[in-house]
């Protein structure tokens, strides 16, 4: 009687956490738009529709490009969005009529250029660095934003949160996803071969342990002060090369990848190059101010104790 | 008169010649990856890598050796501390560096085939050899694979409580270093402890 009476309470008290929980969930979350009619295809590999000519039901393999991942949309910051926010609502129709394809496309700048509501972004700036860029000078106007930062999925790449090793992975799949050897992305922007990573990297130390712990901006890309991440990559041979760049005191990390942190450990009294004390190890420039100073007193001290021994020996002597 | 003994034989030199030479290098290596400072290269930052790597993996293989020869023969009672009256002793050779010295006193453990060692360097090379050589070369090798070290230690950085765990290692032995440097001096004459780790004759002091 007793353990039906525990089994009971147990699956009660399960009931309620999950009444609860979903409760919750469903409060926080802002309504989500209505894009199922898009999705009914744009969500699966494999969509189905009535050809209406010969009465048959048609099963066809979606185009991956178009093809959207909800989940990841969800997560993405414009998750708010209808996909006709965007796109043009004759998509509602299908078969979408083949003109469409001819619409121009909002880009990046058409909705967050100019608005004083991103000034904090500084989109007008990252747009004169793009043009300026390695990719600006190849590409001109047809390297667009969305080429890197897919509008669908995009999540704001700095936040206090998030962990150093997640915003190098999702700053470097960015550049992989063109930049890889052995996919061929690349040649949809050139006629040239993208090159291996693995052998023009060859010359770097701990390669894979660099690919995994910076970004490749790190040394592709200038400084930029106003901007957080910078958007100017240079091109190859001007990329950095000089190990103490970033090996050293004043590293060019703590004006790149940790600049977003830096702000606020810099002025934490205790620990030169706070940020990446705390967070991870970058030789030569992580440095314990308390280690350095008691280690030159230490060492004066025994330095000035033999002095003054040799110098009571040489003097005892005569 | 002096009293020759042969108390350093061939293999001992060469072993400590060896080691010696891995430690300078890997001290100013190690001072120079430290230090590095894109104005002032005391060395070539990549260069300066390799040749810690090298001169650690160096260290390693001269390490295992010593305790190999070390298990094998009886050179090992050498490093074996009797504690009963140890820290009296300490205090006598203590009081012979700090003042019997000055006034010509004969050491207090004078250095012979059984007693190659007096107290005081009884317990610095305890402490260097079985202490600070194997927490850098087990830091120092795990540095070499950091992909290997767990994230998190004691709640700060793996691998950057490594590399400190390293560098106060690195610390301590350059201390020893600059003592065991200046005490070679302390012989009958300031050069002769020096050509006694040559020919491997030592004579007494005094």
């Amino acid at each position: 009687m007793k353990t039906r009476l525990f089994s009971l309470g147990i699956l009660l008290s399960g009931i309620l956490l999950f009444v609860t929980l979903t409760s919750q969930d469903q409060s926080e979350e802002a309504p989500p738009p209505d894009n199922y009619e898009c999705l009914k295809c744009h969500g699966k590999n494999y969509y189905s529709f009535e050809n209406e000519v010969t009465g048959m039901k048609v099963h066809k393999k979606m185009n991956p490009y178009f093809i959207l991942n909800h989940q990841k949309y969800n997560q993405g910051v414009h998750n708010s969005f209808a996909c006709i926010d965007c796109h043009l609502p004759e998509y509602e129709t299908y078969p979408h009529a083949a003109e469409l394809k001819l619409e121009p496309q909002y880009g990046c700048m058409d909705c967050h250029g100019d608005d004083p509501n991103y000034a904090k972004f500084h989109f007008d700036e990252i747009s004169i660095e793009v043009e300026g860029s390695v990719h600006g000078n190849a590409l001109g106007d047809d390297f667009k934003c969305e080429m890197c930062h897919n509008p669908h999925y995009y999540e704001l790449g700095y936040s206090k949160d998030k962990r150093i090793e997640e915003i190098v992975a999702t700053a470097n799949n960015m550049c992989t996803e063109c930049h890889n050897y052995s996919q061929d992305k690349f040649y949809l922007l050139s006629d040239s071969c993208a090159g291996n990573q693995d052998i023009t990297h060859s010359w770097l130390p701990s390669k894979e342990l660099h690919f995994k712990s910076v970004r490749c901006i790190e040394c592709h890309s200038t400084i930029s002060d106003s901007l957080i991440v910078s958007h100017n990559i240079v091109e190859k041979e001007s990329a950095v090369k000089n190990c103490v760049e970033c090996h050293s005191t004043d590293s060019r990390l703590m004006s790149t990848l940790y600049k977003h942190r830096a702000k606020e450990s810099r002025s934490k009294f205790g620990f030169i190059n706070g940020a990446m004390m705390n967070e991870s190890f970058v030789v030569g420039a992580t440095k314990n101010y308390y280690l350095n100073v008691i280690s030159i007193v230490l060492f004066s001290f025994v330095f000035l104790i033999i002095l003054f021994h040799a110098f009571l020996r040489i003097i005892l002597k005569k | 008169m002096s009293n020759r003994i042969y108390l350093y034989p061939l293999v001992i030199r060469i072993w400590h010649f060896l080691n010696a030479l891995a430690i300078v290098l890997l001290i100013f290596t190690g001072l120079s990856i430290q230090y590095s400072n894109p104005e002032y290269p005391f060395m070539r930052f990549d260069l300066a890598i390799i040749i810690h790597n090298y001169a650690g993996v160096f260290l390693v293989v001269n390490y295992l050796l010593f305790l190999g020869a070390n298990i094998a023969t009886g050179n090992r009672k050498h490093y074996k501390i009797i504690v009963k009256g140890f820290i009296s002793r300490l205090f006598v050779q203590a009081r012979f560096y700090s003042f019997g010295i000055f006034k010509g006193e004969k050491p207090p453990f004078p250095i012979s085939q059984q007693n190659k060692f007096n107290p005081l360097q009884q317990l610095s090379y305890v402490a260097i050899m079985f202490v600070f050589l194997p927490l850098m070369i087990i830091t120092g090798i795990a540095l070499l694979y950091p992909e290997l070290i767990p994230a998190k230690i004691f709640g700060i950085g793996g691998v950057l409580f490594t590399d400190l765990i390293h560098i106060v290692s690195g610390f301590f032995i350059s201390i020893f270093l600059l003592i065991h440097l200046y005490f070679v001096t302390i012989g009958k004459t300031p050069l002769k402890n020096f050509k006694s780790i040559i020919n491997g004759y030592h004579e007494e002091n005094h």
